[in-house]
């Protein structure tokens, strides 16, 4: 975890270096203040550090500063410019120091995730993958721009404020010391129990929310079954519940800040009354009681506040270690000899069998030719492997090297960077991801030099240039969240455009047309007929119109190929294909009838 | 859709006068909190003063007569003023969380009240942050805030008049320091919170682009566009960075200001006062303490004033909410016969039989400009099965809006067993009336629970039967708690298929009069897709049913069958009817019959 360091360290030193050259300017007023009540106006004979004399003497001694006040309280106004100078130096650097911690992490967080393989995305749940994203990481940032540096101020001011304390009256530190240890460990305690109660307050919210959430969503069963009044006696009820965890906590807390108050207040008294007492008995002076108090007065509240900070710590613990589980994941790795063939050589499946982790088998001994530049249409039904396939074939997850070998011109794609042969293979999936941005960046995003007109070609062919053009903003048109909901057949389109602008030897369509009707359908089959040239075309599809003209056709079973061969072949082979081409032909939709 | 703008009126004194009906309810406490926390302040300024009494009384005079008369009061002052401290703090946080759930369940009881319309317009997270985060905003405020401001206020006053006793010349050099800090502070409260916004947005994009480079993981591999991604990424960490610097930046600058002004104070005390010293060591030692203290409570004022105006938004939003009318209620006289939604006057319910019929109904919804139904007449006799078909997006639900009363027609009339529906309740009619979404919404808790929100009375024998009905007691077999398993939230925990069948059979636990179903789409397995077809004839079956139909034998076998598109009817008749036409329901027909039976074979079902 140090790495993240890199950048932020000098940061974080100036930023312990200008704290504790404010926590010593904290302590320089007191003792002007007491100067001023000691020698300067009363006559008491204290003395000071010699560097101290000297300068006083080459003033002209306590008696021309008693004429001219103006100069300790000149002297206070530069001690407080210093520190305040000091204090804005330590915030500006301990913030530059946090937010480049946060961002090398962030940056360095995604881009890991950005670069582990796919099957890991799989096994893990996305809303866990950004939780550890977003709010471990402001657990941390918290931690070392709050709690680190505070803890650091308050060890500072703690040891400063001894030296100068003891230095006046080392009897009346240990009785200002005394009850320390009790005020910070009743702290930590406290905060233990605090902590718990908050946790219990934020999962009944998190129940309470949930509950409104779902009245909303659901608020069509709600009122289509008349439960409103139950609705409203259970939202109540919960909502009661909760709030009387709110008033014990809040008790809780109230107790905890007068109990602390208790204990700090009489603290300061012990210290009031036996300086007093010493004052009187002639043990120290007046300026040295007043200073006294203004040194205790600077320990009581960052005392208080150790014990909240002791009590969150194990948190930043707990958070970095589960930023660590994510960083330490390994990243997909292409083989040290890894090579970047040409890819529009015939692709070849070759005993391919394949088992997702701790799930039965998904693909049987998939052996297949498919020659380069021709088009290979495949029929399955749900879960019968299709789209495994594809994602092997775009390594999305690795075939081990006993259950068989795909081949692409000769080489073998396990040998091949996993970069060099995903960006030769386009492929556009039924459910399209697209990107929250504009239409034109989604449509181009593979290439930053990409034109207008290039990415105007590629969605006139994919028939979505005249449905953007219908948008206020066109090209520019955001999509998703903030922007406009495209229709499953837009997303669809869009996705097709994206394919198109990469040009890629390899083009896969997994059922990429089944939200687009039948008429955009044949139109935007037409106009992909024309841009393939020499692609090898691999086809997913339901529809036999869309399968016909593949130079080869693929029946998929459960996981084994039931059928090969040219539509031709396969309408009068008597197997699923058949039947499937005689539901859909014309003539036969009269029978069904 | 969205109507989420937001329109921020000034409402007058920030809103909080429309809070008062909901404070009213606490006005002992309030005051009791306020009278609580001007006793804390008070010993707030007087336990100083006991340093001061030490130094005059004794350290001066070198004398302890009564000195432990002076611990005692001490102790006691420590103890009234932590105990009134409790007392303001402990109830200040009763005040806070007893606003916020009143709030939050006049806000919850509104919704249960609001017509479709609002739904429509309003996503499910702009509703919910109006009931779950402004509530807690302005809980705060009018406690904390309010106490606060008692606090410094009075602590403030409180240490002008105790300086001005003990020096009036002194203390009135020390308070033309305050105005100075006030406008100060203003400016850069001003700059802090727009900068703190521009920070929170900046953040929020950050999250979102991790969940888009996290779901979109599939699509980044394979456009390998893993760098570009990550490079566009570092541009919004850069941006946060340069802004959260800038923004300590200008803390740092106020904290330095602050801190600045106080020490000028104590410069003051010490130049001008210092005289005093040698006649009053006490009274000098006091008075730096108060000049030094003055600063924190003015930065807290302007922090309250300026959570007063922020939090101004948060009261507008949802006092919009809570005065947003409803597009349908009952009308007085209806009420007065049948109840309301929370207190219904069943004993005066007359029995529903079930007929329903569109009388030259006209309908536009609220937010938009067409009509998209005009003068359209229908009879429906109680037991007959209506299909409505169409593209999805078609607008099929229209119909089944008007029927279940969750919108009125503009113009026309919905009749019910032959009257106007608007002549009973709602919840009258809605009690007779089952309904099947399409994607089925379960409850979070048990299938139990689940199953009895159809009927709250269901016995154990009738649950059995249901689940019998529509083959879903395989689905409880299989579960380890059977009907007593959690479902988890939005019954997330079960499949669709299962979900869909647990729906089915909480509709016909109610058992309906009038059902109606908005048929899944999504695809399930083959087994499941037989017991959810056989399910749906048996739920229709004796009842008077409107179907919004995808499977071929739903529609073939109903009683007529609406041809929707572009959210109106195009043709209406039944199955053989239809396809004589060779219109659209032709081609509706003729897709859906391949995709079926396409599935089917590829399923091995054939």
């Amino acid at each position: 975890m140090w790495r993240f360091l890199k950048g932020s360290k000098s940061f974080f030193v100036v930023s312990m270096l200008t704290t504790a050259l404010a926590a010593l300017m904290d302590m320089l007023t007191p003792q002007i203040v007491r100067m001023a009540m000691d020698n300067v106006v009363g006559t008491t004979d204290t003395t000071y550090a010699d560097w101290i004399m000297a300068l006083v003497n080459k003033l002209g001694g306590f008696a021309y500063l008693r004429e001219h006040l103006w100069i300790l309280a000149a002297a206070v106004a530069v001690v407080a410019l210093v520190k305040v100078i000091a204090q804005y130096a330590f915030r500006l650097s301990n913030t530059m120091g946090t937010e480049t911690l946060v961002k090398t992490m962030r940056d360095t967080l995604f881009g890991h995730i950005e670069h582990l393989p796919f099957s890991w995305h799989m096994q893990n749940r996305t809303g866990d993958i950004i939780q550890r994203c977003t709010s471990d990481i402001d657990t941390t940032r918290n931690f070392v721009s709050e709690q680190m540096t505070n803890l650091l101020r308050i060890l500072i001011l703690l040891v400063l404020s001894m030296i100068f304390m003891m230095s006046m009256n080392v009897p009346l530190t240990l009785i200002a010391l005394a009850p320390m240890p009790v005020i910070i460990l009743y702290s930590v305690l406290f905060h233990n129990k605090l902590h718990k109660g908050f946790q219990a307050c934020d999962e009944s919210e998190g129940k309470l929310s949930a509950m409104a959430q779902e009245n909303l969503t659901g608020v069509r069963v709600v009122r289509a079954f008349g439960r409103e009044r139950y609705e409203k006696d259970r939202f109540e009820n919960h909502n009661e519940e909760y709030t009387g965890l709110w008033v014990k906590l809040g008790r809780l807390m109230a107790s905890f800040w007068a109990s602390s108050d208790v204990l700090s207040g009489i603290q300061v008294m012990l210290v009031v009354v036996f300086g007093a007492v010493m004052c009187v008995r002639n043990q120290m002076t007046a300026g040295s009681y007043i200073a006294f108090l203004s040194y205790n007065g600077m320990l009581v509240w960052p005392i208080r506040q150790l014990g909240r900070m002791i009590s969150e710590m194990s948190k930043a613990g707990v958070a970095i270690d589960r930023i660590r589980y994510i960083m330490e994941s390994p990243v997909e790795q292409d083989k040290p000899e890894a090579v970047c063939p040409d890819l529009t050589g015939d692709i070849c499946f070759e005993h391919v069998d394949f088992a997702y982790e701790n799930s039965p088998h998904i693909l049987h001994d998939i052996n297949f030719t498919m020659k380069a530049g021709t088009t290979l249409g495949i029929l399955g039904g749900t879960g019968s492997g299709k789209s495994t396939m594809m994602l092997l074939l775009d390594r999305m997850y690795d075939l081990p090297a006993e259950n068989g070998r795909i081949t692409i011109g000769g080489v073998d794609i396990a040998d091949m960077k996993a970069e060099h042969l995903r960006s030769n293979i386009g492929m556009v999936l039924q459910e399209p991801f697209l990107f929250s941005r504009s239409l034109k960046d989604n449509i181009g995003i593979t290439d930053d030099g990409l034109t207008l007109s290039d990415i105007r070609e590629a969605a006139k062919a994919a028939c979505l240039d005249e449905a953007i053009e219908g948008f206020t903003k066109g090209y520019d048109t955001f999509v998703g969240e903030r922007g406009v909901t495209l229709s499953g057949g837009q997303k669809q389109r869009a996705a097709i455009a994206r394919m198109l602008t990469q040009k890629t030897p390899i083009m896969i369509f997994d059922d990429s047309l089944s939200a687009v009707d039948t008429e955009t359908d044949a139109k935007i089959r037409k106009a992909l007929e024309k841009r393939f040239g020499s692609a090898s075309i691999i086809l997913i599809s339901h529809r036999i119109t869309t399968l016909s003209k593949a130079d080869q056709i693929i029946v998929l079973d459960r996981g084994r190929i039931a059928e090969m061969g040219t539509h031709d072949e396969l309408k009068s082979a008597g197997g699923i294909y058949q039947r499937i081409y005689e539901i859909q032909s014309p003539s036969m939709k009269e029978v069904a009838q | 859709m969205e109507n989420n703008k937001e329109k921020v009126t000034s409402l007058p004194f920030f809103g909080i006068p429309k809070l008062l009906p909901f404070m009213k309810k606490y006005r002992a406490t309030l005051i009791l909190m306020v009278i609580c926390g001007l006793i804390s302040t008070v010993m707030d300024i007087l336990l100083p003063q006991f340093q001061g009494y030490a130094l005059n009384n004794y350290i001066t005079t070198g004398q302890l007569d009564g000195f432990h008369w002076f611990i005692l009061a001490y102790i006691v002052g420590i103890i009234v003023s932590a105990s009134s401290f409790f007392c303001s703090a402990a109830n200040a946080m009763r005040v806070e969380v007893s606003v916020n759930r009143d709030l939050r369940n006049a806000a919850f009881e509104h919704l249960q009240t609001l017509s479709f319309s609002y739904f429509n317009q309003n996503s499910v997270g702009y509703i919910h942050a109006r009931v779950m985060s402004d509530t807690s905003r302005i809980g705060s405020l009018v406690s904390w805030t309010m106490m606060d401001s008692v606090w410094h206020f009075s602590y403030l006053i409180g240490a002008v008049i105790v300086m001005l006793m003990l020096n009036a010349r002194l203390a009135l050099m020390v308070i033309t320091i305050l105005p100075l800090i006030v406008i100060l502070f203003s400016l850069f409260q001003k700059k802090l919170i727009r900068i703190n916004r521009e920070v929170r947005e900046i953040n929020s994009k950050i999250t979102s682009n991790f969940n888009e480079g996290i779901t979109g993981a599939k699509t980044i591999k394979s456009l390998v566009i893993e760098d570009k991604i990550q490079n566009d990424f570092v541009e919004d960490t850069s941006a946060m960075r340069r802004k959260s610097v800038r923004a300590a930046h200008l803390r740092g600058l106020f904290a330095a200001t602050m801190n600045m002004a106080s020490s000028m104070a104590l410069a003051i005390v010490l130049w001008k006062g210092g005289y005093l010293a040698a006649e009053e060591v006490g009274t000098f030692s006091m008075f730096m303490s108060y000049a030094q203290g003055m600063m924190e409570p003015v930065r807290w004022l302007i922090d309250a004033i300026s959570d007063v105006i922020t939090t101004q938004v948060n009261i507008e939003r949802l006092m919009r909410l809570i005065e947003t009318k409803s597009d349908v209620t009952d009308t007085p006289e209806v009420i007065e016969k049948y109840g309301d939604s929370f207190e219904p006057k069943r004993e005066n319910w007359e029995d529903i039989k079930g007929d329903i019929e569109f009388r030259d109904v006209s309908f536009k919804y609220p937010d938009g400009d067409e009509y998209v139904l005009e003068h359209f007449n229908l009879k429906i006799p109680f037991g007959s099965n209506i299909a409505i078909v169409g593209e999805t997006g078609a607008g099929k639900s229209t119909l089944i809006n008007l029927v279940c009363r969750f919108f009125e027609p503009t113009d026309g009339q919905v009749l019910i067993d032959g009257r106007d529906a608007r002549e009973r309740s709602q919840l009258w009619l809605h009690s007779a009336i089952g309904y099947v979404l399409q994607t089925p919404h379960l409850f979070s808790g048990t299938i139990r629970e689940n199953l009895l929100y159809g009927n709250p009375n269901a016995t154990q024998e009738e649950i059995d039967r249901a689940l019998k009905l529509v083959s879903a007691d395989n689905v409880i077999a299989h579960l380890e708690h059977g009907l007593d398993s959690d479902v988890g939230e939005g019954g997330d925990l079960l499949s669709t298929g299962e979900k869909q069948l647990i729906s089915f059979a909480r509709a016909i636990l109610a058992d309906p009069r009038i059902l109606v179903l908005d048929e899944a789409t999504a695809s399930v397995d083959t087994i499941t897709e037989q017991r959810i077809q056989s399910a749906i004839d048996t739920i229709i079956s004796g009842r008077t049913s409107l179907v919004v139909a995808h499977r071929l034998s739903t529609i073939r076998n109903a009683d007529l069958i609406l041809v929707v598109r572009d959210g109106k009817i195009i043709e209406q008749g039944n199955h053989e009817q239809l396809l004589e036409k060779k219109g659209h329901y032709y081609n509706l027909y003729t897709r859906q019959y391949e995709d079926e039976a396409t599935g089917a074979l590829l399923a091995g079902q054939v």
